[in-house]
Order: structure tokens, then sequence, then C-alpha cells
């Protein structure tokens, strides 16, 4: 059994810690409040590029002559996946979804015998994924220095694709980020920018009669390099959001099995202070008797 | 009737501006001026660098835009736009330094001519204001 000093120094050692993660606890409680409201605020734009976007796209009549950016490069063979994590750790699973869902995709893209790129932003995903797939990472951003999640961040990652796009170095482009549910959920998404996917709610703005100025191709080649942007942007305020809540309740978590254990060890520590006693007394008594 | 309709402004932080008692609103779009008036037929257009005006019954409002699409759909009007100032408190300083970046990218070589016409204007729009 460890002797009192030392599980003193560890019921210390503990509480320390425990004090540090409360306060991580609290600091990403603060973060998520604000990282959560600019993800919404953010939401009506994203919203209302997508319907001029869908709006646009069905009303273009020339399916051939559509932009490449709408339409694909008509091939499928090179991939590039940008894979959206955290700079920083201690955030629980929050890294580790991502990689794992973005993994799985990797695996099936070179089963099938493609080719695959990586852009990766956010330090931690790399870490993660350089030891398997560094030849594969063809850039990698980070944005350690800026404060808060800003669109001009967004921007360069959406001109970094665009360019590479217009080069031919890729012929589909997927983003993984963590959807932010709540503190406790975050899903994993994988979702596809080139070529765009307009599944949804395609039939009721069919009816939509609109005056195009200038022609419907010109507008539609300015909007979708910013729609790229703008659902990068998206995706990396969910993530912020996304890494907020999940470190909060990871910090929170932490801080609650440092309770567990500083209870634990204060128990162990009275029992053997409390036998330490009783044989001291057992062995007064004992020599008491013995005279 | 009124002659009322409702405008939204939105970059991608945030809802910057909506108004629903506008009467006419002034855009910059690629092909020149147009200015909305309620009831206006449903309109999809982009815009270069230049002022947005807004009458309202408040008065009249002014605003700097970098860039931006314009959708005009049942007496709803929506602006999306990256970068929007408004010019009743416009910081000097920020002005100078998005003039500063304009002329620098204005100077390289390998932007296109439509490129170059957007810069142009920026430029322009931006020296009036400043």
């Amino acid at each position: 059994m460890a002797s009192l000093d030392d599980l003193k120094k560890r019921i210390s050692s503990v509480k320390s810690t425990q004090k540090i993660t409360k306060a991580m606890k609290m600091v990403a409680a603060a973060k998520l409040r604000r990282a959560q409201e600019s993800a919404e605020k953010g939401r009506p734009y994203s919203d209302k590029m997508n319907n001029i976007i869908l709006n646009l796209s069905n009303g273009i009549s020339d399916i051939d002559n559509a932009p490449k950016l709408l339409s694909g490069t008509g091939e499928n063979k090179v991939h590039l996946c940008v894979v959206m994590t955290s700079d920083r750790g201690l955030c629980g699973g929050f890294n580790t979804n991502i990689i794992k869902k973005a993994k799985l995709y990797f695996q099936k893209i070179l089963d099938e015998g493609k080719t695959l790129k990586i852009i990766t932003v956010g330090t931690k995903g790399y870490d993660q994924l350089k030891r398997l797939y560094g030849d594969n990472i063809i850039e990698r951003i980070s944005f350690k220095d800026s404060k808060n999640v800003n669109y001009f961040d967004a921007d360069k990652v959406g001109k970094i694709v665009i360019e590479k796009f217009d080069k031919k170095e890729f012929d589909v482009c997927t983003i993984f980020y963590n959807q932010f549910k709540n503190v406790i959920t975050q899903i994993p998404q994988e979702q596809q920018i080139i070529p765009l996917k307009t599944s949804e709610k395609e039939e009721n703005s069919l009816e939509d009669n609109y005056e195009f100025e200038p022609e419907e191709d010109e507008i539609l080649s300015n909007l979708l390099p910013k729609n790229i942007s703008t659902q990068i942007f998206k995706a990396m305020l969910e993530n912020s959001a996304s890494e907020q809540g999940s470190r909060m309740s990871a910090m929170d978590n932490a801080t609650r099995n440092a309770g567990e254990m500083v209870d634990k060890l204060t128990i162990e520590y009275n029992r053997s202070r409390q036998a330490a006693i009783t044989k001291e007394l057992i062995e007064i008594i004992s020599g008491a008797e013995s005279l | 009737m009124s002659e009322e309709y409702s405008v939204e402004i939105v970059n991608p932080e945030k809802s910057f501006l909506s108004k629903n008692d506008v009467t006419e609103v002034v855009v910059p779009a690629f092909e020149g001026e147009i200015g909305i008036l309620k009831d206006h037929i449903s309109i999809i257009s982009f815009l270069k660098p230049g002022i947005i005006k807004i009458f309202s019954k408040s008065g009249e409002e002014s605003f700097y835009v970098n860039d931006g699409i314009i959708e005009f759909k049942d007496n709803n009007l929506s602006i999306l736009t990256s970068l929007i100032l408004n010019l009743k408190d416009i910081d000097k300083e920020k002005i100078s330094e998005i003039q500063k970046s304009a002329e620098e990218e204005f100077k390289r070589s390998d932007i296109n001519d439509q490129e170059k016409y957007l810069l142009d204007q920026k430029l322009e729009v931006l020296k009036s204001i400043n």
C-alpha cells in the first residue's frame, strides 16, 4: 500500500488537474455560446446562396454547357478530400470522429483504384493522417492565428480548391467536418461540393421565373466559386461550434472523473491513516500488557 | 396601396440589416445600376463594387459593398455580400486598407480583363468615398 505521504501528494495533484479541467470546461462553454451564435447567424447566407443556385441551375437549359463546377469534369478518377479538424487537442473524440469517417471514405476510394488527394485544414487532422496517408496530402492549412472563424479564411481555402480544379487536378471534391447537433452529439459529415449535388427541393422552385442580368451562365459561373467558399465557411462554423461543445463535455467528464478519484483516494488515505493509528494503539496496549 | 417592400442584407457572419419599410433600393449591378421599386419582376443579378442606396420612410442609407448577389422575389429583396460597410460610420483606415490591397492586385499581370474592370471600379468607388 502506498504511504500516507504518497497518497497526500496524489490527492493534491488530482485536485489541481481538476481545477484545470474545470477552467477549460468553463472557457469552452463561453466559447461555445459564441460559436453557436455565429453558426446560427451564418445560416441565412448559406441557405439563401443555396436557394439562388438551385433556382439558377434549374433555369439552365443546356446541361452540356453548364459550368464545370456544377456538372463536374465528366470523369471520376481523382478525388480531393478536404478534412477539417481543430488546431487544438483535448476535445474528446472530435477530431478522431472526423478522421474515422474520412479514413473509411479514403479506403473506399483507394479500393476502387482511384487517386486520392487530401487537403487538411487544422493541425490535428494532419497529425493523425500523416502516418497513413502522408503521400496523399497535397496541402495543409491551419488558421491557428485567427481568433474567430471568419469568411476570409474560408475564402482562402475555397480559392485553393478552385485553383486546383481549374488546373484539372481533381474531379470530385468532398469536405469532411462535424455537424453541431448539441453539446453531446456532433455528427461527422461528408459533403460533396464539386460537382454540386442539387437533389433537394428541386420541384418547388421550378415555377419561379426570374430575370437574369447578366445571363444565367455568367451569373452561375461567378456564383459557384463563391458557393464553394460559403460551404466551406459553413463547415468551419459548424466545426468550431462542435469543437467547443465536444471539448466542454470532455472536460466535464474529466472534472467528474477527477472528483471521483479524489473521493476514492481520500477514503484510502483515511483508511490507511486509521490503520496506522490502530496499529500504534495495539502496539502500545500489547506493550503495556506484557509489563 | 403602400409602396413599401422588405429588404434583407446578409453577409457570411450574420444578417446585416433587415428592413420592411423600403421604397426604393439602388444597387450597383454588374451591368449598371438598378433601382428596384415595389412589384419589380423577379430578378437575380450580381453586384460589382459600389454603393447600395436604400430609401425608406426613416430616410436614406448608403452602404459600400465589395461584391454580392441580389435576388428579388415576391417583394422581398435579398442581398448577399461578403463585405459591407455602412457609409455613415465608416472607418477611414479600413477603406484605405481595402484600397491598398486592390491597388496591389491591380498591378498584377496575371488577372484577366473582367477582374481588372472590377478592380478599377472598386478603386473608383473607394476614392470617391474616401
